[in-house]
């Protein structure tokens, strides 16, 4: 008996939960989002949707999008993929939204992938992998610089130095684990020989042992793959083992923090970065600077040290309203056709020229070389 | 009897719910996970509400289960049903060799085995890049067809999880009303008395055991196929915390409990996002009140508050109605 009422009552609350997901309608362009707001990759997602409100809000106080306000529908992963997965499926059947801009990390822009493929929605990433985008998946695209060109950008950095053999330490993060594959794959097309690969947990607090092994090799460089605080102690590392060697960082550790945390030790380590970390630097004829200048004043006035991830979100949003803009509506297939031929755009990552065959479009020349000196980055090239 | 009332009730509301509501998205989607979660609950309450054995590492089962059918399918093509035998068979082999000396240990030693054991297999999820994918995940996985029937679509996913939570339902219910349902049960009550009843305490445990490991791969390769994408953080450490909560909260001991206390705890989040920044704390606050209310689980709880009142309006003056019955 008492079985049967609590069972009613269950079904009341479900009930309740179908009440409260009746859509409702509005005349708007909705724009999705799923990020990583909180959790261990929040520093990805806090700043991308500080972007996204932001920019969103000034669009709509200019009149909106073909005489439309946008409206951004977003959830927080906590980059979890399979939160991702639910909150995906949300976006497209309960929200109905017309596009994607998000999904922090590539594990949980993976796992959207088949979604928004299945239901036709355009899908900009703000990850970092390169496999979002190869091969070529008809609806996804990305913004930010992939992995497997910051090591190509190492790569000819190196060889202008005359260096070949490279030893490599690497996070066991998603981000170090997959800059160390792209890493290994490509070495031997630049004519590099990787003559150490040695990795580290993300919570260790001491690389010495690693670095030993390094030092025992006939290496010429070291490069580091790795996000967070781990970069940071390997180049302590380096610089209290006296390695003299030449220390190569990933664009993971491309913030101010990096430096603080290295300190003295930090000087004279190379990385491959966008153009936003040195936007005052950038000569005035440089086609980015006014872009970058704009963006990074807009959101320190607001929210604080800039970074490129939230330039990431500032790259999707403007290339998705650029498109449908183009398109004149808000229909998904115009819309995803119009992404493809987005031409010229400059953005914070760099010039965006995306092909068919081609869903980030962005060259090497979107990145580049930097080196710490006297606590700041300098341009190298 | 009211045993069997309930679950003929909770198969009703599982065929209507779809009826009533083909496409929308709370039963095609938040109510599949929801049934994924059941299963993984009603099996883990077996081994913890029923057999009195703590495990923080029930997830791993339901990781061993889910890589097995993702690697399998992908990387070796696989049909999906052999691969799901397979990571049941691994699966219930692991969970045998562990029984016998995890199970010796008791109270916060077991909790501490079984938690290393999930961190264990989650390190080789995300260590072993070659096979699993890493911490990336591994996508592309093909999904389950019966006889040409493909499960493509997610209300057809509906039909496939609700059935597979009904079998196990029905399968848990039988068990605990069995022989060795009783064995369960007088473990929990006292191990050294059990054993004077001339139960074989030992095999009790692990049959159990293994009996919660091989539901709980079933469950992870079923989420496999119906997300198409699994990664390390599907299974980690905090997704067995999760399940031990729902277990929980809906009421040890009790199968309805389980289920109750996986759709309660997985719709809530998906209810309180309208909360944003708030979300967390107000889901916080729910839990922390309805245990501070309902310590027995909500569901057990309530059900003795219906039976309390039901009780009063007959009973005699001065019979104490928290009487156990």
């Amino acid at each position: 008996m008492s079985i049967r009422k609590n069972i009613t009552a269950s079904m009341g609350a479900l009930c309740l939960t179908l009440a409260a997901g009746l859509v409702q309608a509005g005349d708007t362009i909705k724009i999705g989002s799923f990020l990583a707001v909180t959790g261990p990759a929040s520093f990805l997602g806090d700043p991308e949707l500080k972007t996204l409100q932001m920019y969103v809000q000034e669009i709509n106080a200019k009149g909106g999008v073909n005489g439309k306000q946008l409206e951004l529908i977003h959830y927080d992963t906590s980059g979890k993929a399979k939160e991702a997965v639910n909150f995906t499926k949300r976006l497209v059947k309960k929200d109905r939204v017309d596009l994607i801009v998000g999904g922090s990390t590539s594990g949980t822009t993976m796992a959207a992938i088949p979604i928004v493929e299945k239901n036709r929605i355009p899908f900009i990433s703000l990850a970092g992998s390169v496999k979002i985008i190869d091969p070529v998946k008809k609806w996804v695209f990305k913004v930010p610089h992939t992995d497997r060109m910051a090591a190509a950008k190492i790569f000819a950095d190196m060889k202008k130095r005359g260096l070949t053999k490279l030893a490599l330490i690497s996070g066991d993060g998603g981000f170090g684990k997959s800059g160390r594959a792209q890493t290994m794959e490509l070495a031997p097309t630049h004519g590099i020989k990787i003559v150490a690969d040695e990795s580290y947990g993300k919570k260790d607090t001491d690389m010495t042992a690693q670095l030993t092994k390094i030092r025992d090799t006939d290496a010429q460089a070291i490069l580091n793959f790795g996000f967070g605080a781990g970069p940071a102690i390997v180049t302590k590392n380096v610089h209290h083992l006296g390695i003299k060697l030449p220390l190569y960082q990933s664009h993971g550790v491309a913030s101010k923090k990096y430096i603080a945390l290295a300190g003295v030790a930090a000087e004279g380590v190379r990385l491959p970065a966008a153009a936003l970390l040195v936007a005052d630097k950038l000569a005035d004829g440089e086609k980015q600077k006014p872009v970058l200048i704009s963006y990074k004043s807009a959101f320190e006035a607001k929210h604080g040290a800039v970074s490129t991830f939230g330039g990431h979100a500032y790259d999707g949003l403007m290339i998705a309203v650029e498109a449908l803009k183009r398109a004149g509506s808000a229909d998904k297939a115009k819309v995803r056709d119009e992404i493809e031929k987005t031409q010229g755009f400059i953005g914070t990552g760099g010039v965006f020229n995306i092909t068919a065959k081609d869903h980030l479009g962005l060259g090497l020349d979107a990145f580049k070389m930097l080196e710490i000196k006297g606590g700041d980055w300098v341009v190298v090239e | 009897m009211s045993q069997r009332k309930g679950f003929y009730l909770l198969t009703l509301l599982v065929v209507l719910l779809p009826l009533l509501f083909p496409d929308n998205y709370f039963v095609t989607v938040v109510a599949v996970s929801a049934g994924l979660n059941a299963i993984l609950a009603v099996s883990l309450n077996l081994l913890m509400g029923y057999a009195g054995q703590i495990s923080l590492g029930h997830a791993a089962f339901f990781g061993m289960g889910a890589y097995t059918s993702a690697i399998l399918t992908t990387k070796f093509a696989w049909n999906p049903w052999p691969a799901m035998v397979a990571g049941m068979i691994l699966t219930g082999t692991i969970a045998f060799f562990m029984a016998r000396p995890v199970l010796k240990l008791k109270g916060h030693y077991l909790a501490m085995a079984t938690l290393g054991f999930g961190i264990i297999i989650n390190i080789i999820l995300v260590q072993a890049v070659g096979l699993t994918g890493g911490p990336d995940g591994l996508g592309e996985i093909p999904t389950l067809s019966f006889f040409g029937w493909q499960v493509d679509t997610d209300l057809r996913w509906y039909i496939v999880i609700g059935s597979c939570m009904l079998l196990v339902v029905w399968l848990a219910l039988n068990l605990i009303n069995s022989r060795s349902g009783r064995a369960l049960r007088a473990l929990h009550g006292s191990e050294v008395a059990a054993e004077m009843m001339g139960i074989d305490t030992t095999a009790t445990k692990t049959g159990v055991f293994v009996m919660a490991a091989l539901i709980a791969s079933l469950a992870g390769s079923l989420f496999a196929h119906q997300q198409s994408f699994v990664s390390p953080d599907s299974c980690d450490f905090f997704f067995s915390i999760e399940l031990v909560t729902m277990v929980v909260l809906g009421g040890m001991a009790s199968t309805y409990g389980a289920v109750f206390g996986a759709i309660v705890l997985t719709f809530l989040p998906e209810l309180l996002v309208v909360f944003e920044d708030f979300e967390v704390m107000i889901f916080g606050a729910i839990l922390m009140s309805m245990m501070i209310f309902l310590p027995q689980g909500m569901f057990v709880g309530m059900q003795n508050l219906l039976q309390r009142l039901t009780h009063r309006r007959s009973a005699l003056p001065g019979e104490d109605p928290n009487e156990p019955a």
